[in-house]
């Protein structure tokens, strides 16, 4: 307990010292203004609503699968990251990387797990989350083009998780492509034309594994980043998120 | 809605006293929606604390699945070595599975694009906004009208042999009834569905028609896209 006191002294010292102040220019959270300070003072907080409804802070209420989703968004990017100080998209170098990944580099086996386990879950709770703010009704006004918004990110996530799945180069990745990239080519009039552009070629080659590693960690993590900071500001710009309960929405 | 004035619009004679201020503040000219009431609470602590609980526990979990299942890794790509079946990745096999029994032009291409475009505009049509349920109005003329276009659903993809789709599509369809058919003193599971809305059904339909797709790609789904059992 003497303990416990003493850190608490400390740190509150440590908040009246004037480098504290000047980073983060107000005192301990205790009164509602330093608390609304902490989240607007802040750059990377202000995002976020200063009050929040209690009813929708209940774990049934969103089972926090837009914060999970975003949170999986974190995990990939650190993790991908790291990988890709290992990798070069090239073949067949891409391939050897995978297995030095595996039997040389320290704890790459948990990188490479890490990563794509992060990467299937990412796309469940999406989905989940998509699935989960329609039977709340979260897309009825003033909601609307928030929810336009999410069906862009579910798109940006599917995609980021296709290109991922060609990187390694190995049989998996080569034919899982080849099927989904046959399919563009049904589409009327654009389809061989877009086909060539996604792969700089008509086969699944060099070019294509080159411009799958551009869209994989540049394009689409810069969409993605972009439609989420969307996505945040505008469950603050539309009032909150409302959570209706099962007798208000049967009213 | 509007705040009210703390301030009251008043002039004082003595101007070295009280300065003059004119303030015009104009209604409703905030980008943001004002929400309903109710209670509220500071986000910090108290939501940033279950965020930070949730990031939390969502990592520990990760790592813990990832440090005993391993990604796979197979042979270098060989282009002149096609795996039978090959398969694109878990959340397309849905897709690949429609492949098997319609042409391509409409599985690849047509559906997708519906399903799309049929998300973007959920909230732009006047569905289920006053949370009208199935069975209000005219019973009978609804009833009608859901066998109508089941019968028409079962008949088009007994056509094309799509008994995937057909199979989720009529378990829905007879849940769906099952409130019109059983009206006298209703369980309490069928009370809920006989609340339920047609944008409900509609999107129950869709999600239990893309999870039976999704699962029979995934795991019965063998060499030529043959029905396989998983556990043999």
């Amino acid at each position: 307990m003497a303990t416990t006191a003493w850190v608490q002294q400390q740190f509150e010292q440590l908040t009246r010292t004037r480098v504290w102040r000047s980073i983060f220019r107000r005192g301990p959270a205790r009164t509602n203004r330093t608390r609304s300070l902490a989240i607007f003072g802040n750059f990377s907080l202000h995002i976020l609503p200063v009050k929040v409804r209690d009813k929708s802070l209940g774990v049934r209420a969103t089972y926090y699968l837009g914060s999970i989703s975003f949170f999986l968004f974190v995990v990939l990017s650190v993790t991908g990251i790291l990988l890709m100080l290992y990798y070069h998209p090239a073949v067949p170098d891409a391939y050897r990387d995978m297995k030095d990944l595996v039997y040389v580099v320290s704890n790459g086996v948990l990188l490479r797990n890490l990563h794509r386990l992060a990467a299937q879950a990412m796309v469940v709770a999406v989905f989940w989350h998509m699935f989960h703010v329609f039977y709340r009704g979260g897309y009825k006004p003033p909601h609307e083009f928030n929810w336009v918004v999410g069906v862009g990110l579910l798109m940006v996530t599917l995609f980021l998780s296709y290109t991922g799945y060609l990187l390694p180069w190995d049989q998996l990745a080569f034919w899982a492509i080849t099927v989904g990239t046959n399919i563009i080519s049904y589409v009327p009039v654009m389809g061989r034309p877009l086909r060539f552009l996604l792969l700089g070629g008509h086969i699944i080659g060099q070019n294509a594994l080159l411009r799958f590693y551009v869209l994989h960690c540049v394009i689409l993590p810069l969409a993605a980043v972009g439609l989420i900071g969307m996505h945040f500001w505008r469950i603050q710009k539309d009032g909150g998120l409302t959570v209706r309960n099962e007798h208000e929405r049967n009213e | 809605m509007s705040e009210t004035n703390k301030y009251e619009v008043g002039f004082s004679s003595d101007a070295t006293k009280d300065p003059r201020r004119i303030v015009f503040i104009t209604r409703n000219t905030s980008a943001k929606v004002k929400g309903e009431a109710g209670p509220q609470l500071m986000s910090y602590p108290h939501l940033i604390l279950r965020e930070a609980i949730v990031f939390q526990v969502l990592t520990i979990i990760l790592v813990a699945v990832a440090l005993f299942w391993d990604a796979p890794l197979e042979q270098l790509a060989n282009p002149q070595l096609t795996p039978n079946p090959a398969k694109a990745p878990w959340y397309f096999l849905g897709l690949q599975e429609l492949l098997h029994y319609f042409p391509p032009i409409v599985a690849g291409v047509l559906i997708p694009t519906l399903v799309v475009l049929g998300l973007v505009v959920i909230p732009y049509f006047e569905i289920n906004i006053q949370g009208e349920p199935l069975w209000s109005g005219n019973r009978r003329r609804r009833a009608l009208i859901l066998v109508g276009v089941t019968a028409a659903l079962t008949v088009l993809l007994a056509v094309y042999d799509a008994w995937t789709v057909l199979i989720p599509t009529l378990l829905v369809a007879a849940l769906a009834l099952l409130p019109y058919v059983q009206q006298a003193n209703p369980s309490r599971f069928v009370q809920f569905l006989l609340s339920r809305t047609v944008p409900w059904w509609v999107m129950t339909w869709f999600i239990a028609v893309a999870l039976t797709l999704t699962m029979v790609g995934t795991f019965f789904r063998g060499p030529g896209w043959s029905w396989v059992w998983p556990w043999r």
